[in-house]
């Protein structure tokens, strides 16, 4: 009798100890990643495909595959429409299993995915949106806000130009909540160094021609003209610029949102000039130069932007949480993952916040003349580094309510 | 609308007929998440559905294409979501808050495009749709392009709880099929046969003494009225309003799923709406795609498939019978 | 007051832009009650022409420059355009417009989505030809050298289509033809073959904006898509049928969003359609239309 109930107490010790560590398991024993990207408008070039092929490079860079753990991928296209994107979230987070979700350029679809991995406890890695209520207002245990943000934009973009002596601006801003903010939060940065805000004037979405917006810029005699806004009206604003001999006449455009994919569809000769703000440039280091090197063929030849780097960045980091911890249970990781340091090729060392903000030096940098350029991809000379601890909102100043 | 004739032959099937297939129909659809259908894809297919059904009374029997027509989803949308969330109503109240609104736009635009004809009434519907783009995308309520989120779904006539996803879904079935046999009902009814009157020859219509407009008038409203419907019930499933559902490719996508399913046909625009909506679930993961393929049915549809889905297998029904 | 000339200016530049672009529409809209809502991938495809011609197609050395491509790419796009008509509207004809609309709707769809998978959607360069490159300092505004070609290139090409539709012979022909095509066949004039090149001649007119405006505006697989609607207003608020009437609203169109774009900018796209609803509901056949 006595030797059953030692075996029983044993058993139910056993058990105990069986189902506790049940719960550190990974569910299912397979981590799937869904990378949820813009596939088809106008931030394929910068994300799309190159974002799926950056989250695998960092699984296999991380070897987690041959220590025996499985990973599988899912991708699809959010069309940059919220409600696209939150329904493939949805999705993929009821029927597919999938854990954790990354990527997504676009800040509405990216507050609608923050919402639901939150309502699910998964979790979500962003690279690609830039509104910096995702680690505000907006912030959440579950999300963790990679790359940039518009604070950052706003404040080395701006900071850096007022610095040097371009204190007075004109913005030409792209009339949606996107366009609004980073042109208040530029403007605020502005005043805050000394300089003066001479107007600005809002712009329909996707309008073709900006000759009418660049002829009132001019007559502001503004120093720097702001283009707040992104994807083809950037473009399209900086060509028709050059067009209207904006900088010839003695006045400079500051991109406050451009991106490496955009300066090679201008072309340097249009291009020429253009200061903005980066946190990743392949030609940075060796070891940039060694993952693009990689990169680039299996992307059309498109070089890394700096979202591509962010979502290898956070897919590495992301797995060596998982590791550590042996769970996929979204809140868990992400946790983890703001304990951990980090420490990958693409962005060196760095840390995450209590917020979910990640924090890593900032670059401001100048598009090279056709004649500075030895190749093509060549186009950027580094004029200044902003350290880590500067480049990003304070964390009491974002009003997040996991900031104590 | 005259190639609509040889539709007249589905549409003036034996009542019980219509009302079999709705009861099949609706057994169907309530057992769909039982068997492993993903029920928040059921729902998005129903509210579209219910959408595609409001505009095909309007152009299948009304004989009136609209280009605007997403701007009668996407107002409900927004008064509903703004409703539920901001000035916290209950869902059933949030809802009918949307769809009276959709109703009263309804009403105005109608009044002013039913005085125009053919093309003429199209781009009037699209301008005015196109300026209630404009308006919300400048509203500070819509929040732009992020839109509406977080909508609560709340708790249905104090008792439904509607946060649980079958609950949601019977509830969204429910409302679909009482808007699918409200629109049966109003085509099978004296004011029905009028508006066909009146759109295969208006003149004789109205030489025979039915006021056109007028009828034409309360046609425009219902079909806005239960696209609103739709609209509101949309905003709750997914606790979003976004601009997506007033821009104009959205009044593209329920022209195609019309004019797939079968225009005058009652359950064409189901059939239409459905394959449509699983279409694009199935095509999201090969994203660049989805426009081209999108683009190729159009063409087919047009080309070979003018009777739409439930059109073609009505008729082929027809002929082996006799 | 300066500042208002210059605004001005560069609405009556949009305005001749848009003229040219309408125009390809008025003629298969206006003239031959096709409903072409291929007509912004038929622009775009001009524009990639362009592009194509000067990049690829590389003959000793050098790609074929902006010149050459004001001619080859409407050609191209017009044959293209005609191979449509005759393979599939043709068939449409007998049925109600709706169809024909639905059909241009889906091609262009299928155009667009083709392109943008094969090219992406960052858009592609191309430069204004040396010859138009620069701009002369009016006093109140620059103005570039090739806003001002706009202007006048628009003006040739409106006001010569508008001689050859309403004061030539062959003009009477198609206006004859399309209100009465069964007589004016019994009088030995091949009907279906002149409405199917004239429609290739509106097509090749929306390809030949589209080379225009490849060295203004970003030469992506999306440029045509919102255009297409504002377009489709020019046309309707001209008139259906009535040639300078599309010309003539392409020109007020350009100056009054101009001037929208001074005063309350966020609502230039949109002002457009108030004037649309406006002129539809006091004048339904638009202002130069004649009630058919």
């Amino acid at each position: 009798m006595k030797a059953f109930k030692r075996s029983l107490l044993a058993l139910t010790i056993a058990g105990t100890l069986a189902a506790g560590v049940a719960h550190a398991q990974i569910s299912d024993n397979i981590i799937k990643i869904g990378v949820l990207s813009d596939m088809s408008s106008l931030y394929t070039d910068l994300a799309g495909a190159g974002s799926v092929l950056a989250a695998k490079m960092a699984v296999e860079d991380s070897g987690v595959e041959k220590r025996g753990m499985k990973v599988e991928f899912v991708s699809a296209d959010h069309q940059n429409k919220p409600d696209v994107g939150s329904a493939i979230a949805r999705q993929w987070y009821d029927t597919e299993k999938v854990d954790v979700i990354v990527d997504v350029p676009n800040s509405g679809v990216a507050l609608a995915v923050n919402q639901i991995t939150r309502d699910k406890g998964k979790a979500f890695l962003v690279s690609g949106a830039a509104s910096s209520d995702l680690t505000g207002k907006a912030c959440s245990p579950n999300t963790i806000h990679w790359t940039y943000d518009t604070w950052m934009l706003a404040n080395g973009t701006g900071g850096a130009i007022v610095k040097t002596g371009g204190d007075s601006w004109f913005f030409i801003t792209a009339d949606y909540a996107f366009g609004h903010a980073l042109e208040r939060d530029t403007a605020a940065v502005v005043t805050k160094n000394g300089g003066k805000v001479l107007g600005a004037v809002k712009v329909p979405l996707n309008t073709q021609d900006f000759s009418s917006f660049l002829l009132q810029a001019q007559s502001s005699k503004a120093k720097i003209i702001g283009l707040a806004n992104a994807g083809g009206d950037t473009t399209n604003s900086i060509k028709q610029a050059a067009e209207f001999g904006i900088v010839k006449g003695g006045q400079n455009l500051a991109g406050l949102l451009v991106f490496l994919t955009d300066v090679h569809s201008l072309g340097l000769n249009t291009a020429q000039g253009l200061i903005m703000t980066e946190t990743f440039y392949w030609d940075l280091n060796d070891q940039t130069r060694a993952f693009t090197k990689r990169f680039a063929p299996q992307d059309k030849g498109i070089h890394p932007t700096m979202v591509h780097a962010g979502v290898y960045s956070a897919v590495l980091h992301y797995l060596k949480a998982v590791e550590a911890l042996k769970s996929d249970d979204g809140t868990k990781v992400v946790a983890k993952m703001k304990e951990m340091p980090t420490d990958d090729p693409l962005f060196g060392k760095g840390s995450i916040r209590a917020d979910g903000r990640k924090i890593h030096p900032a670059y401001l940098v100048e598009v090279k003349k056709p004649s500075e350029s030895k190749a093509p991809w060549d186009y950027y000379k580094i004029r200044a580094t902003i350290p880590a601890d500067q480049a990003f909102r304070p964390l009491n100043e974002g009003g997040c309510s996991l900031v104590k | 609308m005259a190639t609509a004739a040889p539709i007249a032959v589905a549409a003036s099937r034996s009542r019980a007929g219509v009302l079999a297939g709705t009861a099949v129909m609706t057994a169907l659809l309530a057992l769909a998440p039982f068997v492993g259908i993903y029920p928040v894809f059921m729902m998005k297919a129903l509210c579209f559905a219910l959408f595609a059904c409001a505009f095909n009374l309007l152009l299948g029997f009304g004989g009136l294409l609209s280009f605007g027509h997403a701007m009668f989803l996407g107002t409900a949308g927004y008064v509903c979501a703004h409703a539920a969330k901001v000035w916290g109503f209950p869902p059933e109240l949030a809802i009918l808050t949307g769809t009276v609104a959709s109703a009263a736009l309804g009403t105005v635009v109608g009044a002013l495009a039913i005085r125009r004809q053919g093309i003429y009434f199209a781009m009037i519907t699209l301008a005015v749709a196109q300026m209630m783009y404009f308006f919300y995308l400048q509203m500070p309520f819509t929040h732009g392009e992020d839109g509406i989120q977080a909508v609560p779904r709340g708790v249905l006539f104090g008792v439904l709880d509607l946060s649980r996803i079958l609950t949601m879904y019977y509830v969204v079935l429910a409302v679909f099929v009482l808007g699918f046999l409200f629109i049966y009902r109003v085509i099978h009814s004296p004011f029905g046969q009028v508006l066909k009157a009146i759109r295969e020859n208006e003149p004789r219509a109205i030489s025979l003494g039915y006021d056109a407009d007028r009828y034409k008038l309360i046609a425009f409203i219902l079909s806005a009225t239960l696209a609103g419907l739709a609209g509101a019930v949309k905003a709750i499933v997914f606790q979003l309003a976004s601009l997506t559902d007033v821009h104009w490719t959205m009044s593209g996508e329920v022209v195609l799923m019309t004019l797939l399913g079968g225009m005058g046909t009652i359950f064409g625009p189901v059939v239409g709406a459905f394959v449509i909506i699983a279409l694009e679930s199935y095509l999201a993961r090969f994203g660049e795609w989805v426009t081209v393929i999108t683009g190729v049915i159009f063409v087919v549809c047009v080309l070979a498939f003018r009777r739409g889905i439930a059109g073609e297998l009505a008729a082929w029904w027809a002929r082996s019978r006799g | 007051m300066q500042a208002l000339f210059g605004q001005l200016l560069i609405g009556l530049i949009n305005g001749a832009f848009y003229a040219m672009l309408s125009l390809g529409l008025a003629v298969i809209f206006g003239l031959l009650n096709i409903i072409n809502f291929t007509h912004g991938a038929q622009y775009m495809m001009g524009a990639f022409c362009a592009w194509f011609l000067l990049n690829k197609a590389v003959i000793g050395g050098a790609g074929i420059g902006y010149w050459p491509a004001l001619i080859i790419a409407p050609i191209v796009v017009g044959a293209f355009g005609i191979l449509i008509e005759r393979t599939m509207l043709a068939r449409l004809y007998k049925l109600d417009h709706l169809y024909g609309l639905l059909l241009t709707f889906g091609l262009a769809l299928i155009i667009q989505g083709v392109f943008r998978n094969e090219f992406g959607s960052s858009g592609l360069p191309y430069q204004i030809p040396s010859l138009l490159q620069g701009g002369v300092n009016l006093g109140f505004m620059f103005l570039p050298i090739y806003r001002g070609w706009v202007i006048v290139a628009s003006l040739i090409v409106c006001l010569s289509t508008w001689y050859v539709i309403e004061r030539t012979k062959l003009g009477s022909y198609l206006r004859a033809a399309t209100e009465n095509p069964a007589l004016v066949q019994a009088f030995g004039i091949n009907v279906p073959r002149m409405i199917t090149l004239t429609f290739g001649f509106g097509v090749g007119l929306a390809a030949l904006a589209g080379v225009m405006a490849a060295p203004i505006y970003q030469v992506n697989p999306l440029m045509g898509a919102d255009l297409i609607i504002v377009v489709f207003a020019v046309v309707v608020i001209g008139g259906m049928g009535s040639i300078m009437g599309a010309i003539l609203t392409g020109f007020g169109l350009g100056v009054v969003e101009g001037l929208t774009k001074y005063f309350y900018p966020e609502a230039s796209n949109t002002v457009i359609f108030v004037i649309m609803v406006i002129v539809l509901m006091i004048k339904p056949a638009g202002l130069f239309g004649r009630e058919r």
